[in-house]
Parts: C-alpha cells; structure tokens; sequence
C-alpha cells in the first residue's frame, strides 16, 4: 500500500508541475517562429521606420508641398539637387515644389490606400466568402459563380473607367480598390470555410440551436483569422502597387494630392534633364516599402501555416 | 473532354455580356456626355450631334444597337474625339504593336521562369536556389513601371545601346527594352511558384518509388515529376495574362510604341468613352479567351478532374 500511495503522490506532483507549464496557443507559437524569421523581423524594422518617417518628418521640413522656390525655378537640374543648406533635403520636383514634403506625402498616400484597401477586401472577402461557403447549395452556386465573373474581367481597365467617368478623388480610389480586392480573398475564405463546417464544433453548434450567421460570426470566421491574416498582409503590398501603377498613367488622384506612383511617373519622365534624384527617391521609398511588406507577409504565412509544422 | 469545354465556352460568353453591359452603363452613368464642354453647344446642333451617334434614343435601344454592333460585325462604334477614325480604326492601328511585345514577353516569362523554378529546386538549398530565390523575391517588387525607366537609365543614357521609345516597325532594338519591362516581375512569380510546386512533388512518394525502381533522375523528372509541378503554374498563367495586358499600357505610354494603352490613357484624359469602351471590351474578352485555354489545359494535366 505505501508504494502505491507513493506513486499516487508522485503522479500528484508530476500533475501539478504540468499544471505550471503553460500552454502555448496558436498566436504564441507564431509570434515565437515570426521573430525567428531575421528577414519578417528586419522587415518590421524597417516598415516601422518610414512610418515613423512619415509621422515625424513634417516637423523637420522647412518648405511645405505646395510652397513653390522660385530661386531654383527653371533651374532645377544646375540648384535642385538634394542639399542641407537649401533646405531641399531631398531636392526640388519639376516645379521647384521641396521633394521631401512631396516624398512623405506621397508615401502616407501609397500606405493609407494599402490599409484601407486591405481592410475593405478583408471585411467584405470574409464575409462573403463565408456566407457562400456555410450556405451551401444554389446560393453557394451562385454566389461563386458572380466571383468567377467578376475575377475575369480586367480589373485595372474598370478602376481607371470609374475614375475618369466619376472623379478623381480618394474616395473614387477606394471605392474601385474596394470593388475588385475582396475577390480572391472571398474564394480562399470559401474554401476553407467548407472544410470547417462539418467540424463536430459546428455540428454542437448547430444542434443548440445557433443562427446560422452567429455560427459564422462566432465559429466560422475565429477559425479563418490565421488564413485571413497572412492573405491581407499580402494584400497591402498588392493594393499599393495598384494604386501607383494608376498614378503612374497619371490617372490616380489629382494635384496637390500625390502619391509614390505619381512621383516615380515625373521622375521617370524628367530622367533625360538630369534631376535623377526625382526618381530614385520616391522609388527608394516605394521599394522599401513594398519589399518588406512581400517580408512581412512570408514571414507571417510561414508563422501561420500549420503544414510547415 | 469535348464536353467540357462546351460547357466552360457557355460560361465564358454570359461572362462576356456582362462585362460589356456593367462598361456601357457605367460610361452612360457617368455626369457628362461626351459633347458637354464649357461653352454649351446650341440646343439645335446637340440635338443633331446626338442622333448622329444615336445617342437621343432610349438606353436599352442604345445598348441593343451597341451589342449588335459588337457581335455581328466586331464594330465599335465612332471615336467621340477624333471624327475621322472609329474606335475599330485605333484598335487595328495599335494592337498588333501591343500583341506582338506581349506575346513576346508572356512566352518569355512563362519558359525562363518555369526553367528558373525548376533548375532551384532540382539544386534545393545550394547556392544556386539561394540566388534563385534572392532574385526572384526582389523582382517581384519590381513592377513594369519601375523597370522601365531603371532600364531607360541604363541602356539609353548611360550606355546608349537601346533607343529610349519607339517602334520602328518591330525592330529588334525597339522590342528588347519593352519586352524585358513587361516580363520580368511575372517571370519571378512564376518562377517561384514552380520552385515550390516542384519541391513538393520531388519529396511526394510516387517519386520516391520511382527511384527506388531505379529510374533513371531524367526520367523521373520529366515523365514524373514535371506535370504535376506544371499545375499551379498553369493556374497562375490566367492572372499573369491579365496582368500583363494591363502592364502594356504602361509600356506603351512610357516607350511611345505607338500601342493600344496610349490610345487607352488619351482617351481616358479626354474623356473619349467609346475608345475606353471598345479597349476595355477587347482586353476582357482576351483575357476570358485566356482563361478559358488556361482551364482545359488544366484540366487535361490534371487526372483528378472529371469531365
């Protein structure tokens, strides 16, 4: 009998010492393999510094965007180039207007336009997406096959269109950003969705006597946040380069209001004059920007993906 | 299989009409007709301007006439701004310029980068897929707009090997810089989803067996293992079309080669809605012709569709 107490009590002691390791949840594991990833977190760095840039930077400049030297005016190419005296940290435009208000304007453009257009792709994508997928049936059918439809259909040419034909304004931006984005998101959420609704949770779910759209609001989409996550990250860089790509054909929003695609489209086209720094520094930031939101994206795909285990 | 492919061709043509009736009502939506200026036109001559283009008859009159047009006898109807030419006239001006550059590329991206993803995975984690992988995943941010000036400081100002624009009929000097623009960010795309793709295949246990049987690694590479590894890219190979059609305009603006997409940009400044109209249309039905290849292909590589 004293044996088998004793090994009661060992089993106790193991039990409570198990009871002290705490349990590593999902979001633990991921964030522990994220920082392990040296290029996801250089990424993080430097992502935080041009908006910290952004942020910071007005207070430092010394001509406002709109402000136009005249001293430089017509000479750009022989006084606009970047320097500390001038106040030009980042030299002058075309124009004589100072780059380095017109660069951190642009790039707070270039990552609102990203944010907001992630979120509108991620609410409406996920939503959708769900809905079609826990339904079921003629509606699923349906619901996917305008998907398919509208995925065929050269997106870039129906932005451009509600822009010239409405105006050229932010709000046009994401309203066509808006339109096309959730697309792709609302076909991988479908997938997935499919996949979950036949989980005994659901099924306990069901048998309570939960609605069918708490059930998804409150077990479906829980269980999509790791997918959903890593797709918008993805879709930052994505909305970005949409949105300077229409700036580039000069169809995005209008003066004063710029943005990166904007910028590198003067620079690009004033190269031959020799003012090359209006192109390499928007593109500085563009490239900066955008590569390490391609990092952080990985990263986060590789810190969420349960195949990679 | 025949069957199949009936199928997806009358899901593609409601897809079609769909495209051309959301554009014609979005043009006809828009504040401002074509003929609004700021100094109004004489109610008389609007009148008249009006039925000349038909514009005075009631809007699904327009849209039948309009979709007639378009489907019987590929016609786009008039310019809005150039009286002389019809949007038929700019489309056939323009785009074998623009087809022949894509094309180009697109068979460019898809061959260099297949053997790319390829190549980095057969040598998995030497220095080889390391470089690989490095520059694929920067010239993914490197889109068209962004390599064409990189390109133009380069090979035009700095060693003045290539003209800075033009077209010049085609010639080969004219073809090169566009051709390299347009390609290389998709090239990288698709050379990494090869890489992964065939990555996973090489380690699937079917490959295993087949070395086990003791094949030779050739074989096993191009009668095993390359077509499954092809399917991702295939199914990629449908939105980097897309993409690539709407990367030409910017290669036409930028490179003046006298393509489609420069017409494209005038119209949309000028607010010339039948251009935009009759440009949008052709690309859509491209890429929905596109697609569809792009499917029976797939669906002829992969033995777990049912027809």
């Amino acid at each position: 009998m004293i044996t088998n107490s004793d090994r009661m009590d060992r089993i106790t002691e193991a039990l409570d010492e198990a009871a002290d390791i705490k349990g590593r949840s999902l979001w633990a594991d991921a964030r522990r393999r994220f920082l392990r990833n040296k290029a996801a977190t250089g990424a993080v760095v430097a992502l935080l510094l041009v908006v910290l840039f952004v942020i910071i930077g007005p207070y430092f400049a010394v001509w406002s965007n709109e402000e136009i030297d005249w001293n430089v005016m017509g000479m750009v190419a022989e006084k606009g180039a970047p320097s500390i005296e001038s106040g030009h940290f980042f030299g002058v435009d075309e124009l004589g207007r100072d780059l380095y208000s017109r660069t951190i304007q642009a790039t707070r453009t270039s990552l609102i336009v990203g944010v907001i257009g992630a979120i509108v792709a991620v609410t409406i994508g996920t939503i959708y997406g769900a809905t079609a997928g826990f339904v079921g049936g003629w509606v699923d059918g349906l619901m996917m096959r305008f998907v398919d439809i509208m995925i065929a259909i050269p997106y870039m040419f129906i932005i451009i269109l509600l822009m010239v034909m409405f105006e050229r304004s932010f709000f046009m931006l994401f309203v066509g950003i808006g339109i096309i984005s959730w697309l792709e998101m609302a076909r991988i959420v479908r997938g997935q969705t499919l996949s979950l609704k036949n989980r005994e949770f659901v099924e306990a779910a069901k048998a309570c006597g939960v609605g069918w759209f708490t059930i998804i609001l409150r077990h479906i989409i829980p269980n999509l946040l790791g997918l959903v996550v890593v797709f918008a990250s993805l879709l930052v860089p994505l909305m970005i380069l949409i949105e300077s790509f229409i700036s580039f054909l000069g169809l995005g929003v209008q003066e004063p209001q710029t943005s990166l695609g904007a910028l590198i489209s003067e620079g690009a086209g004033t190269i031959l004059y020799g003012t090359i720094w209006q192109l390499f520094i928007p593109l500085f930031f563009f490239l900066v920007t955008i590569i390490s939101l391609f990092f952080i994206g990985d990263g986060l795909r590789d810190a969420l993906d349960p195949k990679d285990r | 299989m025949l069957n199949y492919i009936l199928r997806r061709l009358l899901t593609a043509i409601p897809t079609l009409l769909v495209l051309v009736i959301i554009c014609f009502l979005m043009m006809h939506a828009a504040p401002g007709g074509p003929f609004t200026s700021e100094r109004p036109l004489p109610p008389e001559v609007l009148a008249n301007i009006e039925a000349k283009y038909g514009l005075d008859k009631p809007l699904y009159a327009q849209l039948w006439d309009y979709l007639v047009g378009v489907v019987t006898r590929f016609d786009f109807g008039p310019s809005f701004i150039y009286k002389d030419r019809s949007v038929n006239d700019i489309i056939a001006q323009g785009f074998p310029v623009t087809l022949t550059y894509g094309t180009i590329s697109f068979v460019l991206a898809t061959i260099v980068g297949v053997a790319m993803g390829v190549f980095a995975a057969l040598r998995h984690n030497t220095w080889v897929d390391y470089l690989a992988v490095g520059a694929t995943f920067s010239a993914q941010a490197l889109p068209n707009f962004v390599m064409a000036p990189i390109l133009v400081i380069i090979f035009t100002w700095q060693l003045g090997w290539l003209p800075g624009g033009g077209w010049n009929g085609g010639q080969w000097q004219y073809v090169v810089m566009p051709v390299i623009a347009l390609s290389t960010s998709y090239m990288a795309s698709i050379a990494r989803i090869q890489r992964t793709a065939m990555l996973e295949v090489l380690h699937s246990n079917f490959v295993r067996t087949a070395r086990a049987k003791g094949l030779p690694s050739s074989t096993i590479i191009w009668r095993h293992a390359m077509k499954p590894a092809l399917m991702p890219v295939v199914s990629y190979l449908g939105p980097s079309f897309v993409a690539m059609i709407t990367g030409s305009v910017v290669i036409d603006l930028y490179f003046s080669t006298g393509g489609v997409g420069l017409h494209y940009v005038n119209a949309a400044l000028n607010r010339d809605y039948a251009v935009m109209l009759g440009v949008t249309i052709l690309y859509g039905a491209l890429t929905i012709l596109f697609n569809l290849v792009a499917d029976i292909v797939y669906a002829w590589l992969d033995p777990k569709i049912r027809y």
